[in-house]
């Protein structure tokens, strides 16, 4: 598959700080990409760099294989972390103005029904709800029928019912075969949506990939985790690494789950409550840049 | 092109009329200023008395001497010296000047305007006087009702305000907020975005400016000695040349706090040089050449110009060219310097 945008050794220094230092990695056409990494990774200025929006302080960005050029701004839709809009239009009136700005563009009813928009098209924009909103920032970012679209951190402080409808327009993008670019705080989000992620760490990559080969590569193990009042009187005994977690549960590491549990069995632990389960990415997060994820 | 420009365009008028509260106070406050202005000052004169004079050895910037003349050390009467006297002579006729003297040697003259009461004592007081006998012309002339005087100042200020923070501040709103960001992402360029705002605010405030104008001569049956058109030239020149001062100042600027300062370091010296209220004439000569900086000043010289003395396009070609070298030189300052993004 070609990449559709490709960046090479990009930097943008600051005089205190190096917020990006070296990235290089491209986007292969009509996939979901997942750009990865704590606050102050590099994640915004990197994306920032790729939209136009910023200027690079040294390296190459790609579109199709060209330096990037015109042609660029009129292919591609970005979403921000935080925007604005102007006061006093309605959502249609948003909408009309955006399309007017760009050579191509779907029909409004076309939006209307990919974002699901009908039931407030005639409000004021300044007055809807926070996934009202990011739903009319999504269908601006598409006006234009993008080739790539750029979200950042598009569903930070939705609801969980608001996320997931969020997570279905992105769905529908990605049916379209568009190329879609994601920066987020959620692993669970990352891993539903992205067929490819990269994570960022003090202005760099650390790891690339599909979520599940990175996490392949990363752990070997799987996760028991049960309630410490079940290991009471054999916790020092036992031969495993365990994790104490906030809500009274103990985590233990296992690579060979069946013998674990027959050896936990053995010394007459109860095993009522306990849960088994994979790595996730949230995991494979912590473990390479060693934070806790932080919004 | 034209159509995302005809886009932002139709957007930033749709913000400004459903805002009703900035509209509703741009149509009041020039309104209230007038009709007040005309109640306040509608009982007759200021009691001041104003006696240009014109001496060889005096120049604009020197105080006037009882050296000269003895009729010069008059108590409570303000003496100035001015360079022209042909610019002072229809003041005299208008009653905006009580009188005017001319010491040089080979002249000696005095104006006065026949109908005016103020020229009738300042006349008996210099016959009373010692030193140089002078010889009487005279002038004549209907006084100017103060209220035709300062309704160009009020609507100048009020076009000034307009212009300023209506453009300066929502630039530095818009850049604030990341709507000038998201703008950026799209293919709409730069001076396709500032013309936009332009034009919006100079339709706006055209409009306005006119409908408060005709309104309000309803009423009050302004002295209208030139034509309209000239007038509404000077209205779109200096209208133009606001827009772009307040673009150059918000060109870069992202806190609201900053704006609203340097905004109004611009326009409070503005509206108290450029002669909103009262005539500049025989203020020091350094305020008044700072006067010369500013935009509303040339507005208000042009405009009153053509209203109350009838003058036209070639008259008026040294503040014209100025409103346009003014217009041109922040404009293009301003579009040199913007920024999308905050710094």
């Amino acid at each position: 598959m070609t990449n559709i945008l490709e960046v090479r050794q990009l930097r943008k220094h600051y005089p205190d700080v190096k917020a990006v230092n070296g990235v290089d990695f491209g986007i292969p056409e009509g996939i979901c990409f997942g750009l990865l990494g704590p606050n102050g990774a590099g994640k915004t200025t990197t994306i920032e760099m790729m939209e136009g929006i910023l200027k690079p302080s040294s390296g190459e960005i790609f579109y199709k294989g060209e330096p990037q050029s015109t042609l660029f701004k009129q292919e591609a839709g970005i979403q921000f972390q935080s925007t604005a809009l102007q006061d006093y239009l309605t959502v249609r009136e948003n909408l009309t103005l955006f399309q007017s700005l760009y050579t191509k563009h779907l029909p409004v009813d076309e939006l209307i029904d990919i974002c699901s928009l009908a039931s407030f098209l005639d409000q004021d924009a300044s007055k809807l709800s926070g996934g009202q909103r990011q739903r009319l920032l999504l269908a601006i970012a598409l006006v234009n029928d993008p080739e790539i679209v750029f979200l950042d951190e598009p569903t930070t402080g939705l609801d969980p019912q608001a996320r997931l409808n969020f997570w279905t327009l992105v769905k529908r993008i990605k049916a379209r075969k568009k190329t879609v670019l994601l920066t987020t705080h959620y692993m669970e989000e990352a891993y539903n949506l992205c067929d490819e992620i990269a994570i960022m760490d003090h202005g760099k990559i650390i790891a690339h990939g599909t979520p599940d080969e990175l996490l392949a590569e990363q752990f070997q193990d799987v996760v028991i985790e049960l309630p410490k009042a079940a290991l009471a009187n054999n916790i020092t005994e036992l031969p495993y690494t365990i994790f104490n977690k906030d809500n009274g549960n103990v985590e233990i590491s296992s690579k060979d789950v069946n013998s674990t549990l027959s050896h936990m069995l053995a010394q007459g632990i109860s095993l009522e409550k306990v849960q088994v389960r994979s790595r996730t990415l949230e995991d494979l997060f912590i473990e390479l840049t060693g934070k806790e994820l932080r919004t | 092109m034209i159509r995302r420009l005809l886009a932002m365009l139709h957007a930033r008028n749709l913000e400004f009329i459903r805002d009703r509260a900035a509209m509703t106070w741009n149509l009041l406050l020039p309104v209230m200023l007038v009709f007040g202005l005309a109640f306040i000052f509608s009982g007759g004169d200021k009691n001041q008395y104003k006696v240009a004079v014109k001496a060889e050895s005096l120049s604009v910037d020197m105080q006037v001497t009882a050296a000269l003349h003895p009729f010069l050390d008059t108590r409570f009467i303000k003496f100035y010296a001015v360079d022209d006297i042909d610019s002072i002579v229809p003041k005299v006729g208008r009653h905006q000047v009580d009188m005017l003297m001319d010491l040089r040697p080979d002249k000696r003259h005095y104006w006065i305007n026949s109908d005016s009461p103020k020229g009738y004592f300042l006349e008996q007081l210099l016959a009373a006087s010692d030193g140089v006998k002078l010889t009487p012309q005279t002038v004549t002339g209907e006084e100017i009702r103060y209220i035709d005087w300062v309704v160009p100042g009020v609507l100048g200020m009020n076009i000034m305000f307009s212009c300023l923070f209506g453009v300066g501040y929502v630039l530095v709103r818009y850049r604030k907020n990341g709507y000038l960001k998201r703008l950026n992402a799209t293919p709409l360029s730069a001076f396709e975005f500032i013309l936009s705002q332009i034009l919006s605010r100079l339709l706006l405030v055209v409009v306005i400016t006119s409908i408060l104008f005709i309104g309000t001569n309803i009423f009050m049956n302004f002295t209208m000695e030139g034509s309209y058109l000239h007038l509404f030239i000077v209205l779109l020149l200096s209208t133009a040349s606001m827009i772009s001062l307040g673009l150059l100042i918000a060109a870069r600027l992202s806190s609201e706090e900053l704006a609203g300062g340097l905004l109004n370091l611009a326009s409070w010296p503005m509206m108290i040089l450029s002669g909103v209220w009262f005539s500049m004439e025989g203020t020091h000569p350094i305020l008044q050449l700072a006067a010369q900086f500013s935009p509303l000043t040339h507005m208000l010289n042009a405009a009153r110009a053509i209203m109350l003395d009838g003058a036209g396009l070639t008259d008026l070609a040294y503040p014209l060219g100025i409103l346009l070298l003014m217009t041109i030189v922040f404009m293009a300052l301003g579009a040199k310097l913007f920024k999308w993004t905050p710094d």
